[in-house]
């Protein structure tokens, strides 16, 4: 601030009122969560729109090339698929029991479901980059590294892949950010930065990571399971 | 503030001076110093976007082509549509005046994130710096439009570097929209109810939800043209599979709201500049509020009035017609308001009451034109005809960027602290206001004789309306050069501003000019509607603070 | 007629200031209705920017500011005017949107009769193709009061014909058929461009309609440039690539025998029935794989790459000819 004076009363009234996690700008620390909150929510609109142009492609090619995308689908492992299912919606439940504990103020838990939900989620990329998108480029269904399919409809199969790994790929790449945002959370449970009072970070990453779930519980039948036979 | 009473002013503190060196700047959080930040990129941007337009009328002055190569002309006009639109009016209003003053205007420090405030400048400035780089690398030749599979297979300039530009560049107008949404809900001062705000925060609220919901289709589209490109897969290829009219759709999904982004906030500006210099309460004030909200939500509807030759059925197409129409009402209802306010008022005639009157006049030619392009037995004969671009550059030019104009020379004083000479400016605006029309009402009628656009050359009958066409864009360009030389002059050598220079009703007008880092010593409360232009005004400015 | 009698005018104002034309030819039978529309729409702009510009200016004079202390009274809200000014336009723009979606749909079907024209763009040129074997490149010939159907494709990217005099346009896509028909009033020369921008040669992708009389066009026809028709190149084609080898004409063949299949619903092994046309067959020439057959093994190789455009065409023409050949074939 550029206040000619610096009074140190000032300075006193202004620990009291002003909390160190209250910024500047609010007018409280109520109007610093719910636009804290807001801001996610707005900002996971705008996931969904740009998760949104992928789907709306997929939807459009699959209904032209049902029969190639029914056999692209059918090259994925379902196993995989639904392990990793599984293992994401164990990881929001972790991350809202990461919530939880802040609310109820239990540091060493919050730390805890932070870690959980952080190894499931390497948990999900790991299955994803070495069980599954490895193969997947050891048998030539990568686009773009050597795509080579052999059987009928092979153009729409890559036409699948493309979108299969555009749409995993995109997916995969938020979790990555999740992670970071986990990671830095955790230090920052550590150095004692929330408690009861102040837990909005953890909240609004939490929205963040229910979301990326939610993108998979899409992902996941639409890419796995249109294919009928498993 | 804090300078003790008696201390002459040029102690006082404001946002300019309460930093100095290059680090203030730029690792600034105050939204003034970042929607200055934007001011002075944009101002680059819409130069080299002015410069590539100035040679693409020079060349066409002789229908063989006076000046360049079709290669050459064809990214000409690549790169002043991606320049004009990517990264002048789309984050124009919004990014310099809306990030000056939606704080101001509503009784807060700053903005809700003002990290990611600056955060969005830098991403801005790596999607321009891309785009520059494509430039001078050898330019994109694909029209902004970027059509596929031209653009994705057979186009052999720098698609990519450029595609990247743009993506990045979405992220920025995404995250100022954030911003803005999320600070017009919650940190409104005490008593600034939603149908108390000034309708320029309608507007800038309308706008931003259209920068979050369609900003993030065009990324993907272009990640998709990008991965089509590279790895040559058959996304919108035919001949690899693909479908080229996806695109269009999928492209055209945002950019028509896109041009929503760029107007709306033109048509906030301008009721600002009415009222203040009308000094009476706009017309129906919650009919220009609901207009706003009714041109974001249709604008996302009519996309397809953009394609009705591409091949899309007859009955997508009479849908796309209809609501075309109807989007037309709202901004139909804002022109009419705007001009009944002007009934029984006091209007005085500075600069940006001539360019907000100059709005009107245009932006109504502009969106008349329009009706010809939502008819679909007109539509056949008139798109991708020269009257398609005189249409988008009267809404685009003689609306957006009047309205820029006056919003610039309106808030310039309480932004610099400084006056600009009102003479040359009323002088510029006259020039800017005829050498718009001669350069662009031509073109209606060389688009209704079948020009085509995008045409290097072209046959002898049109030179006419071309060269006049040109001369018009001549006198333009100098009319834009007057403001960019008194403007700067004015920062160093202008008369010093009071805090109210145009008597303006508006919580941004009580502070100093230019104001505090922090906006208001307390937080204002709010007891009067907007515009309160009335009996009260000339005792008392309006709100308590 | 209304319209005819301005656009007359002003043609006649062009011809008298040559390069400063200010109405287009008028040459087909829709042209009128489109521009009776058009002048519409003219009136309607130059009404209500008449009229806001009228309005704004006589404000501007009438309530000047005088003196720095006056008051303007109290802006009061007036329901009625705004709902008026909403409900007027809302009123004209159902008018002309019912209007002019009407001339569309009616602009927009081809009667059956009309002669058929295929047309291939490419970058930067047109060919033409008559049914007769006529070629031409950048030309146009057609008799006038005949309704021509020009089907059209592109051999790369996204072009667009448009004749301006016929009021016509369509973008012509790679990958599918797409038509548009008109009907010339007069004979002449008249422009056609190509109007979605496609790359270097964009401007340059131009040419002209030549419309003759009826005896004039026969008379052309029948000189211009002999070689085979396209049935006949079709046909030369279905035997060169070994078309023939499967789709034999009794169906005896590893592929369905093609005899009077033209126009015809054609069920696909995963349930859905298309239509055999133009674009159904150009698919199965090129991507033969993406609709297989209920009783055929899917095995046909695809001869994208192989064929062009022209060539596909042809091939089109000679399928389309063996409509009379079922007779003989459910004979037997």
């Amino acid at each position: 601030m550029a206040d000619a004076a610096t009074p140190t009363p000032h300075a006193a009234e202004h620990a009291a009122e002003h909390p160190s996690y209250l910024a500047h700008h609010f007018a409280g620390i109520d109007q610093q969560f719910e636009a804290g909150s807001l801001g996610m929510w707005v900002f996971l609109v705008t996931e969904i729109m740009f998760f949104g142009g992928l789907f709306a492609g997929y939807a459009v090619y699959r209904h032209l090339y049902l029969p190639g995308f029914e056999a692209g689908s059918r090259l994925l492992d379902v196993r995989f698929g639904a392990a990793n299912t599984a293992v994401l919606i164990g990881s929001s439940l972790t991350m809202a029991l990461a919530v939880r504990a802040a609310q109820m103020n239990r540091r060493k838990a919050l730390i805890l479901c932070l870690i959980l939900t952080m190894l499931l989620g390497a948990a999900f990329l790991g299955i994803k980059f070495t069980y599954e998108w490895s193969h997947d480029y050891e048998d030539h269904l990568v686009p773009g590294m050597g795509f080579s399919y052999p059987g009928p409809n092979a153009p729409a199969i890559q036409l699948f892949f493309c979108f299969y790994f555009f749409m995993t790929g995109l997916h995969a790449l938020h979790m990555v950010i999740g992670l970071g945002i986990m990671a830095v959370l955790v230090w920052m449970a550590a150095r004692g930065k929330f408690d009861d009072g102040y837990y909005s970070p953890i909240e609004v990453s939490g929205l963040y990571w229910h979301f990326i779930d939610i993108v998979w519980i899409f992902l996941f039948p639409l890419l796995y399971l249109v294919g009928g036979r498993y | 503030m804090s300078a003790a009473p008696g201390a002459p002013a040029a102690a006082r503190v404001d946002y300019l001076n309460a930093d100095y060196g290059i680090r203030s700047w730029l690792l600034t959080t105050d939204h003034k110093r970042i929607a200055l930040l934007y001011l002075g990129t944009i101002t680059l941007m819409f130069f080299v976007g002015g410069t590539l337009a100035v040679l693409m009328r020079l060349h066409l002055i002789d229908p063989a082509g006076a000046l360049v190569h079709p290669d050459t002309y064809n990214k000409l006009f690549t790169m002043h549509g991606i320049i004009m639109i990517f990264f002048f009016l789309i984050p124009s209003i919004p990014a310099v005046l809306g990030n000056f003053l939606v704080p101001l205007m509503i009784g807060a420090k700053d903005l809700a994130f003002p990290k990611i405030n600056l955060l969005s400048w830098y991403v801005f400035i790596t999607g321009a710096s891309l785009a520059l780089y494509s430039l001078v690398a050898g330019g994109v030749d694909t029209g902004w439009t970027f059509y596929t599979p031209y653009s994705s297979t057979y186009s052999n300039s720098h698609v990519i570097s450029m595609a990247i530009g743009v993506f990045i560049t979405g992220f920025s107008s995404i995250l100022t929209g954030l911003n803005f949404i999320v600070t017009i809900h919650k940190m409104r001062a005490p008593g600034l109810t939603w149908f108390r705000m000034p309708l320029f925060l309608w507007a800038i609220y309308g706008t931003s939800l259209i920068m979050i919901l369609a900003t993030p289709v065009i990324a993907i589209t272009i990640m998709l043209v990008g991965a089509e490109r590279i790895l040559h897969v058959g996304i919108f290829d035919p001949a690899l599979g693909g479908d080229p009219l996806l695109f269009q759709h999928l492209f055209w999904f945002y950019s028509h709201p896109a041009v929503y982004i760029m107007i709306l906030p033109g048509m906030g500006v301008i009721s600002e500049l009415i009222t203040c210099f009308s000094r009476k309460k706009i017309f129906g004030y919650s009919f220009v509020a609901f207009s706003s909200m009714a041109i974001a939500v249709i604008s996302f509807l009519v996309w397809g009035h953009h394609m009705f030759v591409a091949g899309q059925s007859v009955y997508a197409a009479l849908i796309f017609s209809l609501l075309s129409f109807l989007v037309a009402i709202p901004s139909a209802i804002k022109v009419f308001n705007w001009t009944a306010t002007l009934y029984q008022g006091s209007i005085s005639y500075e600069a940006p009451m001539l360019y907000a009157l100059g709005f009107i006049g245009l932006f109504t030619m502009g969106g008349l034109t329009g009706l010809f392009l939502a008819s679909l037995a007109t539509d056949v004969h008139l798109s991708g005809t020269y009257f398609i671009v005189a249409h988008f550059h009267y809404i685009m030019v003689g609306g957006a960027v009047m309205a820029y104009m006056g919003g610039l020379h309106f808030w310039w004083p309480k932004i610099t602290g400084r006056l600009y000479p009102d003479m040359w400016a009323r002088i510029a605006a006259a020039i800017i206001f005829f050498g718009f029309n001669l350069t662009f009402f031509p073109q209606f009628m060389l688009g209704y004789l079948g020009m085509p656009r995008r045409y290097a050359t072209y046959p002898a009958e049109f030179q006419i309306l071309n060269v006049m066409s040109s001369a018009g864009a001549s006198i333009l360009g100098i009319g834009y050069l007057i403001p960019l030389i008194y403007l700067i002059w004015s920062i160093r050598y202008g008369p010093v501003a009071p805090p109210n220079p145009w008597r303006a009703k508006g919580l941004e007008w009580q502070t100093p000019s230019p104001p505090p880092t922090y906006n208001f010593e307390t937080t204002p409360v709010v007891t009067e509607e907007a515009y309160a232009y009335g009996p009260a005004d000339s005792a008392e400015e309006g709100a308590h603070g | 007629m209304i319209p005819h009698a301005i656009a007359a005018a002003l043609l006649d104002a062009g011809q008298k200031w040559p390069g400063f034309e200010l109405h287009p030819e008028s040459a087909s039978t829709i042209a009128d209705g489109v521009d009776e529309l058009h002048f519409f729409l003219t009136a309607v702009t130059l009404f209500f920017t008449f009229v806001i510009f009228t309005v704004i200016f006589y404000f501007m004079v009438r309530y000047r500011r005088k003196s720095e202390d006056e008051q303007p009274p109290e802006t009061r809200t007036y329901l009625p005017l705004e709902l008026t000014w909403t409900l007027v336009p809302t009123a004209l723009c159902v008018v002309v949107f019912v209007w002019s979606s009407s001339l569309y749909f009616q602009n927009s079907r081809a009667p059956n009769a009309a002669m058929e024209i295929f047309v291939v763009g490419k970058q930067w040129m047109w060919h033409l193709q008559h049914p007769e074997g006529v070629r031409e490149i950048n030309e146009l010939h057609v008799p006038v009061g005949v309704p021509v159907k020009l089907t059209m494709t592109s051999q790369d990217v996204i072009h667009d014909f448009y004749i301006p005099a016929f009021r016509v346009k369509q973008d012509v896509l790679p990958g599918r058929y797409v038509s548009i028909w008109f009907q010339a009033t007069k004979t002449g020369r008249f422009h056609f461009f190509c109007s979605q921008y496609c790359g270097t040669g964009h401007a340059s992708m131009i040419g002209w309609v030549e419309v003759m009389s009826p005896d004039d066009y026969a008379a052309w026809l029948a000189g211009g440039t002999r070689g085979e028709t396209m049935l006949q190149a079709g046909e030369r084609l279905f035997q060169q690539y070994g078309c023939a080898t499967c789709h034999v004409a009794d169906g005896s063949g590893r592929g369905p025998s093609l005899a009077g299949q033209f126009g015809k619903p054609q069920k696909l092994r995963d349930g859905q029935t298309l239509v055999v046309d133009e674009g159904f067959l150009r698919r199965a020439i090129t991507q033969p794989n993406s609709m297989p057959l209920p009783n055929y093994a899917p095995v046909m190789p695809s001869f994208q790459g192989q064929l062009n455009e022209e060539q596909i065409l042809q091939l089109i023409a000679y399928v389309k000819s063996l409509a009379g050949e079922e007779r003989k074939t459910k004979g037997q």
